[in-house]
């Protein structure tokens, strides 16, 4: 397909995200809900289903999904009501799950994402409280999936565990959007502290759905869902794959089917799941044993109040201080190195600079010892006094990054390093401008040609005087004698 | 018959397999429910306030605390088949 064809199509793209809670205990019962590897061991009554055993919900979950929703900006509602989600899969026993299907907690947020400096507000469109369903793992024919398997185990340890799911409006163009949506998603979410947001884990699941339509046009095209997709890389790789496939299908004069599909990491494809003869119908309606929920105007209050500081709010705060978009997004994502930026930059050390050493320097010495940069040596007093040495003209600013790595090497505090490593640089005037006379001395013709007007012989006689002092003077100091001593001749 | 009911569908979507003659039946019988609740929807209901829940109670929460688990051999026991320390189930048809 050419280049030409695509750009005639533009895609709608819209994200589900599942996100596990991560409270002490499950939804609706008191079993440990941080999912033990030994089957079984967190699943009894109220997640097996047996009859009488009521579901009590958690009161953090609910604290939870009001926390998500205020920090995407949704209204959260007053009153709000559990559905059940009727289906047939033993992956819940109860052949329902509860979940939330009118009134959910949260609606109307949104969220703001930047690709290529293009700023785009998407929609969310609802964030709702639901149960995760248990493991099952398909036994037999081979590969292990559901096919050809020939039978199946449940583990319910994960069954119950509380799920938040939040829905976007159709308002992600591209793949590139969307994988910049799922990154501050999972930002916001971890800076909540109410998830680890794992994707390789599954503590946190996306789900995109696609359709593709003619540039200019407005009516949706048929989309499809994609699922399987566990990591920000995938998430952009699939919608891509989507789109490309989808096209190719229209191109051919071909139609979409609504469905959902699978991506395959390895293939780097998606296929499609099983068509249901049926259209879903999950029949819901309103569970009769949960009452309905109410979050007052005081609850909200205080949640609103008690919202940790967003990766937005710190990006802003982060440029701000000097510091560019790329090194901005590196210290947002790692709070150790933007713990370290900010006790430096408080301190009066400037943030462009700390910014470039923590981002740069330091992130590659971590690389290569592999060790974290908060478990090196490296303080803030550090890099506050290196700062302050290199303003000073104490330390040239190449010597500044061998210092920087001393130091997060254990050598000690960069002065002491840079005095035992000799790196120290002069900016004692008499002694600069000693051996500035001295080379004037011997180079009589390069003080004429300046004389002339001819400045060339100056990075000559720079060079000199460097030579005299060891490479230990401070250039700036010696550039400006220099040039004083030349003026006068 | 002012109500319409695809029993058949309903029965699929619940995998409940009936016969011809269970199909009469039941029909008629869910039928009578739908008429009933058309003729409660009938009823004069203006300055009643809505309700999604017969007692006047909201939330219920429990706080997030763990208990311990019941013994596991105690309901895989209980089940047809098991392996593992998981339930066993035939092969899923999708």
């Amino acid at each position: 397909m050419t280049n030409a064809d695509v750009q005639t199509w533009a895609a709608v793209i819209g994200i589900e995200t599942h996100v596990e809670l991560s409270t002490k205990s499950k939804m609706f019962c008191g079993r440990r809900a941080d999912i033990p590897d030994e089957p079984n061991t967190a699943s009894c009554p109220a997640c097996l289903a047996p009859p009488g055993a009521p579901p009590v919900p958690n009161e953090q979950a609910i604290e939870g999904i009001v926390t998500i929703g205020t920090a995407l900006g949704c209204t959260i509602n007053e009153s709000s009501l559990f559905y059940r989600k009727n289906y047939f899969y033993p992956d819940l026993p109860k052949n329902y799950q509860i979940s939330q299907y009118t009134f959910p907690v949260c609606e109307f947020g949104s969220l703001d994402v930047e690709v290529d400096g293009e700023p785009t507000t998407i929609g969310i469109t609802r964030v709702h409280m639901e149960e995760d369903t248990g493991k099952s793992s398909h036994v037999g024919g081979g590969d292990g999936r559901i096919h050809d398997a020939d039978h199946t185990l449940l583990d319910f340890n994960r069954a119950g565990v509380p799920l938040v799911e939040i829905v976007t409006e159709p308002d992600i163009r591209s793949p590139e959007q969307a994988r910049a949506y799922g990154a501050e998603l999972q930002r916001i979410v971890r800076a909540l502290g109410v998830s680890d947001a794992k994707l390789e884990a599954g503590s946190m699941r996306f789900d995109a759905n696609v359709s593709v339509r003619r540039a200019g046009t407005e009516t949706l095209g048929t989309r499809t869902e994609t699922k399987n997709v566990n990591s920000l890389r995938s998430l952009q790789r699939a919608i891509a794959f989507e789109i490309d496939r989808q096209i190719g299908v229209l191109e051919d004069g071909g139609v979409i089917v609504q469905e959902t599909r699978h991506w395959n990491e390895d293939t780097g494809a998606t296929s499609s799941m099983r068509t249901k003869e049926e259209s879903e119908d999950y029949r819901y309606f309103q569970d009769p044993d949960l009452l309905p929920l109410e979050v007052s105007a005081e609850w909200r209050e205080r949640v609103k109040a008690s919202l940790p500081e967003l990766p937005a709010q710190m990006r802003a705060r982060f440029r701000n201080a000097g510091v560019d978009a790329v090194t901005a997004e590196i210290l947002v994502d790692s709070a150790e190195l933007a713990e370290l930026f900010e006790a430096a930059v408080a301190g009066g050390a400037p943030g462009k600079l700390i910014g470039n050493w923590l981002t740069g320097e330091a992130i590659a010495w971590s690389r290569r010892e592999e060790i974290e940069v908060n478990e090196s040596d490296l303080t803030a007093e550090h890099l506050i006094e290196l700062a302050t040495m290199i303003e000073d003209g104490k330390l040239s600013s190449t010597a500044g990054k061998d210092v920087l790595t001393a130091a997060m090497a254990g050598e000690g505090a960069p002065h002491d390093i840079a005095a035992a490593r000799d790196l120290l640089q002069v900016s004692d005037e008499g002694a600069i401008l000693e051996a500035v006379d001295m080379v004037l001395a011997d180079n009589p013709d390069a003080v004429d040609k300046i004389a002339a007007g001819d400045d060339k012989p100056i990075g000559f006689l720079m060079g000199q005087v460097m030579r005299h002092m060891g490479g230990k003077a401070d250039p700036t100091i010696v550039k400006q004698i220099l040039r004083d001593r030349t003026k006068g001749a | 018959m002012p109500v319409e009911i695809d029993i058949a569908k309903v029965a699929n979507l619940a995998r409940i397999a009936l016969t011809e003659e269970e199909l009469t039946r039941y029909g008629s019988q869910l039928e009578d429910i739908l008429v009933h609740a058309e003729r409660v929807q009938g009823l004069p209901t203006e300055g009643v306030e809505p309700t999604s829940h017969p007692l006047p109670l909201v939330n219920g929460f429990r706080p997030d605390e763990t208990d311990e688990c019941l013994d596991r051999d105690s309901f895989l026991s209980q089940a047809p088949d098991s392996s593992d320390g998981q339930f066993r189930v035939p092969r899923i048809l999708g």
